[in-house]
């Protein structure tokens, strides 16, 4: 082909995977190694698909998606926070309880002290930031293991919020304020649903072409064109679709646009910053990160941070939601709805592997079964039962594929 | 540069003393390194280099002693303490992280555009500094995991030269290397000796050892016991790493010398 041979094209041992076919050929070898990526996930969700709309056809209604996606918003922001944590090989179990302190907080700022409610939720978000130092710092100063630091928070927060609301026990939010708004009707325009959803295709396509043009100038070998068209169309195609259907009964939230977009800018904090690298180093290997020269104590600072200012702000979005702040806030399966969505979605409990995508997925599943158990109306009592069964099988697909990467040499 | 400065050592180590509890690994080491100078520290295993290559690099905090660099005392506390100051590192473990890619790990810490990491820069950078090293790696955008012993150390061989160091310590790097490869590092050692920096190479190999280095120093026991020049023969170098004339490893020597038919000397450590 070029007679200058290119950098990463040198050695003969590495098959050229060039093209549709060779792009085919990788992923087999990916699936086969234990490499997973996103299949388990989008499986399961056809999966769920099939499974309860053939129990209960309102389930693929798009009204019932619509509410769906508007309950996974709030847990899919919460789940976002705890990818951090999971990505240094941590965990932090009182994600639910800090949810419901925000909402408090929110309850009793907004309403009861009259404080503007951007005022009240950027208070709920610095009560967050300031757990999550908390945490990180009995990490870093003691060595408490963020299992038991965190299931102490757990309780406490669970006493803040229970103090905050004092004898009242709930606060009604006022159901006009844009907050409740977001929280339960707003869905975008169907124009702007159209032009959002063609964004991520657009855009796939544009990098792609400014890399391709990037790695040819240095000498590299450069991507398929046509992988990259298949990519890019088939994205726009399943969104544009999904959209399309959406709006044929309520529309798309327009908090779970939100949600989507926060997504898509913490991917890119995990995977094109020297942050997230520096994340990625800690939770694959501490002390070689600490030998790089980073600073390890501030990586696991800042991760717990926004850890749980992310499940304040879920909380807060929760209020918005039920348009109350109440005891019941945060408790129950919200944990670990949260920390299940990121595992299922792909995130590792053991550190050093995962993205901002895992929320997004996983909370998709996740909400899809809760939704469907509630529609056959299956107890909550049934209900937490096939939700701690979901989580136990994600762990495991997580420990296998870890296992199966292991023996293949993929870390 | 004046005379003067040429004379200042980079490096100069006096009583630095490290104890792990009741294990005092250095007792009270004194070492120099020069510019363009490449200073070979040998002895046994568990003789205390790899704890002296850590107090260097600010992994572990010396007990006792001082230790200028570039003829001003300085106190190195810490890993990125040692980056800032020139001196780099290749761990006897290597120090990678498995989950990452080859350019990832080389540039951990010295990403290109913290903000919007230019991959596209580090990839190419990857190649050349690999290819400098003859380094046989098939792919750099394959984790780590899945490279071999000798493809691992060749990675963190690059990673030491990225910054253009001062100082450059190599803890056994040739341990899991093929013999061109080996061969290529001691270049390599060569190349930054001559560029003006200063090398500290660990070795078991007292061949190796005796090839490059300016000066040989022995350490036993935590001690200094010795410090010797190239021309040093085998048997010195063995007497001062084992501590005495007397040893399995001459032993082992005479027997093979009473025996005219096998040609193959004893080669011990
Ligand atoms: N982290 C540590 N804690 C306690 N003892 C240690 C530690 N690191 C090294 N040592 C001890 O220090 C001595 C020197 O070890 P080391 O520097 O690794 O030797 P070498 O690299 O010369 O083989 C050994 O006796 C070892 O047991
Ligand atoms: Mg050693």
């Amino acid at each position: 082909m070029s007679d200058i041979q290119k950098f990463d094209r040198a050695d003969t041992r590495v098959r050229a995977d060039e093209g549709l076919g060779g792009a085919v050929r990788g992923f087999v070898d990916r699936m086969r190694s234990g490499d997973l990526g996103v299949l388990p996930v989008l499986l399961g969700l056809i999966l769920i698909a099939i499974v309860f709309s053939s129990l209960n056809p309102v389930f693929m209604r798009p009204a019932n998606l619509t509410n769906l996606l508007f309950d996974a918003a709030a847990v899919g922001l919460i789940s976002l926070g705890v990818v951090f944590v999971l990505l240094l090989g941590e965990i932090d179990l009182s994600i639910g309880s800090m949810s419901g302190v925000a909402s408090a907080i929110l309850g009793v700022l907004w309403v009861n002290a009259g404080v503007p409610w951007p005022l009240a939720l950027l208070a709920a978000l610095a009560a967050g930031a300031v757990t999550g130092f908390v945490y990180a710092s009995l990490l870093n100063r003691f060595g408490m293991p963020s299992f038991v630091s965190t299931l102490a928070g757990l309780l406490a927060l669970l006493g803040l919020q229970l103090y905050l609301l004092g004898n009242s026990g709930s606060i009604n939010l006022p159901f006009q304020s844009f907050p409740i708004r977001f929280g339960q009707t707003m869905v975008m325009p169907g124009w702007l649903s159209y032009l959002l959803a063609v964004i991520p295709g657009a855009a796939i396509f544009a990098f792609g072409l400014q890399t391709r043009t990037l790695r040819a100038q240095a000498n590299l070998s450069v991507p398929s064109m046509s992988v990259l068209i298949v990519k890019a169309a088939g994205l726009n195609a399943i969104i544009l679709l999904a959209v399309w259907y959406l709006n044929q009964g309520r529309g798309v939230p327009a908090m779970f646009v939100f949600f989507v977009v926060i997504v898509t800018g913490m991917e890119y904090v995990l995977t094109r910053t020297q942050f997230g690298r520096s994340i990625l180093a800690v939770g694959g290997n501490r002390e070689a990160a600490r030998r790089a020269g980073i600073n390890v104590k501030h990586i696991r600072i800042y991760c717990f941070m926004m850890c749980s200012a992310f499940a304040a702000f879920g909380g807060v979005l929760a209020a918005s939601r039920l348009a109350s702040a109440s005891r019941q806030a945060g408790t129950g399966d919200v944990n670990l709805n949260a920390i299940a969505a990121a595992v299922i979605g792909g995130t590792s409990l053991f550190g050093g592997r995962g993205s901002a995508w895992s929320a997004l997925l996983g909370v998709l599943v996740i909400q899809a079964i809760s939704n469907g158990l509630t529609l056959l109306n299956l107890s909550s009592s049934l209900r937490y039962m096939i939700l701690g069964a979901v989580l136990a099988i994600a762990v495991i697909v997580d420990s296998l594929a870890r296992q199966s990467r292991a023996s293949h040499g993929r870390a | 540069m004046t005379a003067a400065d040429d004379a200042t050592p980079i490096l100069r180590l006096r009583g630095v003393t490290k104890r792990f509890g009741a294990v005092t690994a250095l007792d009270s080491i004194d070492l120099d390194v020069h510019r363009g100078e490449v200073v070979a520290l040998v002895g046994d295993n568990g003789a205390g280099k790899s704890t002296l290559v850590k107090i260097l690099s600010g992994v572990h905090a010396k007990t006792e002693g001082s230790i200028e660099f570039m003829g001003e005392e300085v106190q190195i506390d810490t890993p990125s303490r040692a980056i800032e100051l020139g001196i780099s590192t290749v761990f006897q473990d290597l120090a990678l992280c498995e989950n990452l890619d080859v350019v990832a790990n080389l540039f951990l810490g010295q990403e290109v555009n913290p903000w919007r990491l230019n991959e596209i820069e580090m990839e190419v950078r990857a190649w050349k500094l690999l290819g400098e090293l003859a380094a046989r790696i098939p792919s750099v955008r394959e984790p780590i995991a899945s490279l071999s012993g000798g493809q691992r150390q060749t990675v963190a061989i690059c990673r030491s030269l990225l910054l253009e160091p001062e100082i450059i310590m190599l803890d056994e790097p040739t341990a899991a290397l093929g013999v061109a490869q080996t061969a290529e590092v001691l270049n390599l050692v060569e190349r930054v000796r001559d560029r003006g920096h200063g090398v500290i190479l660990i070795s078991h190999n007292m061949d190796d050892v005796r090839a490059v280095a300016d000066r040989i120093v022995v350490l036993r026991l935590g001690r200094n016991n010795g410090t010797f020049g190239p021309e040093a023969t085998h048997e010195e170098l063995v007497a001062a790493i084992t501590g005495g004339a007397d040893n399995s490893v001459s032993r082992r020597a005479r027997k093979s010398e009473a025996v005219p038919a096998s040609a193959e000397g004893g080669e011990g450590a």
